[in-house]
């Protein structure tokens, strides 16, 4: 035990959290400009960054037997507490997600970012790798029960991206292609029903994203907006501070969902490739971490973790360029917020248990 | 192996995702960077306009008659000041509204980001709003014309519209003048349209240059008060009254009834916005014999000695009774002007023929505009000799059958003012001498002038138009108004016109009082006393000797103006 280093004996990877650590320190400084140069702003998520790492350090300490063990109930909790939401939760901006718990306000979707992936690799890693078609119905089944309850919510984004979490598991546990062909088609079958249920708001996004111009003042304003803060940022940028498209105001959720456009503005294309180069560092990182582990609950919770990290990325800045609807994703760890941030990084904390637990192990 | 091509997948998914991503970022960054810029500085950069200040218009003696003062506007972005529940009644009481009648107000406008909540409030107030710091609230500097004389020069000032360009009378004649060139710059503004910072001027402000009029304020006031209160007396339905100097050309009072308040046009007819002392034409009655008998003495048919039997009150020409109001016989010239008779005007027209008259009318300016550039000018009536009947010569030598303007007719008696020099109407003062043109001789004017002195003394139709202390000269007129075509027998528009002082005259007025209905309607009853009130105060005003203190031989004077005919009776 003597001869472990410091980062051994707390659990955690350091190059992960060096990559975690520069990635909330570029949002800081992005976030003084985006919210206007207000310190109080900075401040504010400067110490829910600082909770957030200090979760990450805590769940890192759990060893990954443990979460498994957990892993049922915390999904069975989460689902009836979305349940609870659909009844009792309050409304905020026109969607019923938070559950007044009385000391904190508190979103069970969120929770489900992290129950979802967990519950679906304990469940399959339960039983027989790779899944049969039993077990894969079983997992989509039970995946989908917390997306249609968040979807109901509505909150589009959150339900996406819970989905992709559990069936990013399912495929990493390497369900024949077979199986995975007959998802897609049942997912394209569905999609006329998933249609149907979806609110008038998110047809609207969806028309707006198909083409923005068709309502250049109306929901097709921020994503125009959007593309022209981008687009002139140029190959350098306009600097720090100096965006005008974005600081003139007509960029809208600029501290939050589009935070990436008025980056792109002030910091051009190579602010971009500097951003994309420690989110590939940090997902490189992750997946060396999840696929290294020997366990498959491990691997298959890790693998899940990273790849909804990445989609999360995918769907934030395709989202503000235009590519994707607009449904709601902040860009992680450099949006203003603490809520993604915290089961972000409680999701990290959860990797590095992972690999340094096995290390463990093994030694 | 199973596990491995499930990683290359990964892997190229991956790949491939971050590819397209990338390429989208070059795609906005680099390929349509110049465009997407272009668009984004569609939207935040604006080239405003400085608004010039406008041009102050001053009386001759330097008085301000038309001022911009800057005032304010508030205006609001209603979502923005909705947020700010708390500041609503502050503001409300600022703005002079209940605050549920406010609040309803911006509720209604919430879908737009821009909305008027008072215009033009004082710098006070403004100053007062702007430390209240609302927010939402924003103010907007701007410039409210003002006129210190109100509905006293309404008529000739005119007005501007909200842009601050001219409207009507001197404002809009002169609006070039006053208007001055606006500033542009380039401005950086915020997606709620406020100006951000200033980029760069691209052209400096210009200030419109200040107006100075020919009007003597005072003369002004006197005019519109002796008007009104005759108006208001006779029961009259308008008026107008013109007063030039017949030295230069200048129009020193010009006023017209009904009048309004040009500061508070809120609830105004657009018929009381007409200057009616240009834009109204009127026929201009026995005030046109002294033309008459004018030309009666250039025709060398006629002089002063000459006498026209009026005898017996009446005659007629094909069917039509031309009449004098009493049969006053035997009538040498200076008597028909005297008595006014329209039997003795129509007979020297009819012995000198039409073209003499016709030139004497059109020589004055009759049937034309006078060029002074008064918007809406109107050049009146007169129809060419060569059509006119016997009938129509004869009506037109005691006014009727011919339409002028109230300037015009005093621009013609200001060219006898001006032993017979026709000058042009000027509403700007004139500096230094100003040519005329020579339209009728001056030893007729002389003989004309006896004539019309005759009229205010004893005995004459306008005495009531007398001076104390000066010799006046002038003519009294009342037409029969004509109303859809036909002379109506009991509706009139009562006129006098003159001068003085006579032995140098300076001054030249017509007053014009439409449809009196208060029993009296004379030109010498209705209009020569406002004539006597306005003219005995503007002499005073300009301080003129007086040329007719007791004691004068006036009848030497008159044997002196007799001499200076011979020259024309040959």
């Amino acid at each position: 035990m003597g001869n472990q280093s410091l980062p051994q004996r707390m659990h955690i990877d350091l190059p992960l959290i060096l990559g975690l650590l520069a990635l909330c320190s570029l949002g800081l400084v992005i976030l003084y400009s985006a919210s206007g140069m207000d310190r109080d702003v900075v401040f504010n998520q400067g110490g829910k960054i600082a909770l957030a790492f200090g979760l990450m350090l805590l769940f890192a300490q759990i060893p990954p037997a443990q979460l498994a063990r957990w892993s049922l109930w915390v999904y069975l909790a989460g689902v009836v507490l979305l349940v609870a939401v659909l009844i009792a939760g309050d409304v905020s901006k026109g969607a019923r997600r938070w559950l007044d718990l009385g000391i904190v306000r508190f979103q069970p979707s969120e929770l489900m970012k992290l129950a979802v992936p967990m519950f679906a690799a304990w469940y399959i890693s339960e039983r027989s790798i790779p899944p049969g078609i039993a077990s894969t119905v079983a997992v989509c089944a039970l995946v989908l029960v917390p997306v249609l309850l968040i979807g109901k919510q509505p909150d589009l984004g959150t339900a996406l991206l819970v989905g992709v979490a559990g069936f990013t598991v399912l495929f990493v546990a390497g369900i024949s292609w077979r199986l995975l062909g007959g998802l897609a088609l049942g997912a394209a079958l569905s999609s006329p029903v998933v249609w149907y249920f979806m609110n008038d708001y998110q047809h609207k996004r969806v028309f707006t994203f198909l083409d923005p111009e068709q309502d250049p003042l109306g929901a097709g304003y921020h994503i125009i907006q959007s593309m022209i803060a981008i687009g002139s940022g140029g190959l350098y940028g306009k600097g720090w501070l100096n965006g005008t498209q974005s600081h003139l105001e007509f960029l809208p959720e600029r501290s939050t969902d589009f935070i990436f456009s008025v980056y792109c503005e002030e910091f051009g294309f190579m602010g971009v490739l500097l951003l994309c180069g420690l989110y590939l560092f940090v997902i490189g990182r992750g997946l060396y971490l999840a696929l290294n582990a020997q366990e498959a609950y491990g691997r298959l919770l890790g693998a899940g973790l990273v790849l909804t990290f990445f989609v999360y990325i995918f769907v934030n800045m395709g989202m503000v360029m235009g590519q994707l609807p607009v449904v709601g994703v902040p860009l992680p760890l450099i949006s203003q917020g603490g809520t993604a941030l915290v089961t972000l990084m409680t999701g990290f904390g959860m990797l590095m248990s992972i690999h340094s637990h096995r290390r463990l192990l093994s030694g | 192996m199973h596990k491995q091509g499930r990683r290359r997948f990964l892997t190229a998914c991956f790949s491939i995702v971050t590819i397209l991503l990338l390429w989208r970022v070059i795609d906005l960054q680099v390929l349509n960077n110049e465009t997407l810029k272009l668009h984004g500085e569609e939207r935040s950069v604006r080239v405003v306009t400085i608004p010039a200040h406008r041009g102050a218009i001053v009386d001759r003696n330097h008085e301000p008659l038309a001022i911009s003062t800057p005032v304010a506007s508030v205006w609001a972005v209603p979502r923005e000041a909705l947020a700010a529940e708390a500041h609503l009644p502050k503001l409300a009481a600022m703005l002079g509204q209940e605050t549920p009648a406010l609040r309803q107000l911006l509720k209604e406008r919430t879908s737009r980001d821009f909305m008027y909540l008072k215009r033009q409030i004082s710098p006070q107030e403004a100053e007062k709003i702007r430390s209240a710091g609302v927010p939402g609230v924003y103010l907007q500097q701007e410039y409210k014309r003002y006129y210190p004389a109100a509905d006293v020069t309404a008529h000739i000032i005119g007005f501007t519209t909200v842009d601050d360009t001219g409207q009507e009378g001197l404002e809009l004649a002169y609006d070039d003048w006053l208007s001055g060139t606006p500033g542009q710059k380039r401005v950086l503004q915020d997606a709620r349209g406020r100006v951000v910072a200033d980029i760069e001027s691209i052209q400096t402000v210009q200030s419109g240059k200040e107006l100075v009029l020919s009007i003597d304020q005072r003369i002004q006031y006197l005019a519109h008060r002796e008007l009104k209160r005759a108006i208001s007396e006779h029961q009259a339905s308008s008026g107008s009254l013109v007063m030039l100097d017949s030295t230069t050309g200048e129009v020193l009072a010009m006023v017209g009834q009904p009048a309004y308040n040009p500061n508070d046009r809120n609830d105004l007819k657009s018929e009381y916005y007409r200057n009616r002392a240009v834009t109204d034409v009127f026929e201009p009655g026995s005030t046109m014999k002294p033309f008459t008998v004018a030309a009666a003495l250039m025709s060398g048919v006629f002089t002063t000695e000459s006498i026209v039997e009026t005898g017996p009150g009446y005659f007629y020409i094909n069917g039509h009774k031309i009449e004098d109001i009493h049969n006053y016989g035997r009538l040498d010239l200076l008597n028909i002007i005297r008595k006014s008779s329209n039997v003795g005007a129509s007979k020297l027209a009819l012995a000198m023929g039409p073209e003499l008259l016709w030139n004497m009318c059109t020589s004055l300016g009759f049937g034309q505009n006078t060029m002074s550039g008064f918007p809406g000018e109107s050049p009146g009536l007169i129809n060419n000799y060569r059509n006119w009947s016997e009938l129509e010569l004869a009506t037109v030598a005691f006014g009727h059958g011919l339409a002028v303007t109230n300037l015009q007719l005093a621009q013609a008696y200001a060219t006898l003012a001006a032993d017979g020099l026709l000058r042009p109407i000027s509403f700007v003062k004139v500096e230094g001498p100003v040519d005329g043109q020579q339209v009728i001789p001056a030893d007729v004017v002389g003989l004309v002038k006896v004539m019309l002195e005759s009229v205010t003394n004893d005995g004459g139709t306008g005495q009531l138009a007398a001076v104390k202390g000066y010799r006046v000269g002038g003519k009294t007129g009342t037409a029969r108004k004509l109303i859809a075509g036909d002379y109506v027998r009991n509706r009139h528009v009562s006129l006098f016109a003159g001068i003085a002082p006579l032995s140098n005259p300076r001054l030249a007025m017509v007053v014009t009082i439409d449809d009196p209905r208060g029993g009296a309607y004379y030109g010498g009853e209705v209009a020569a006393p406002v004539f006597a009130n306005v003219m005995k105060g503007a002499l005073r005003i300009l301080d003129i000797m007086p040329d007719n203190l007791p004691g004068e031989d006036s009848a030497a004077i008159m044997a002196q103006s007799a001499a200076a005919m011979e020259p024309a009776a040959q």
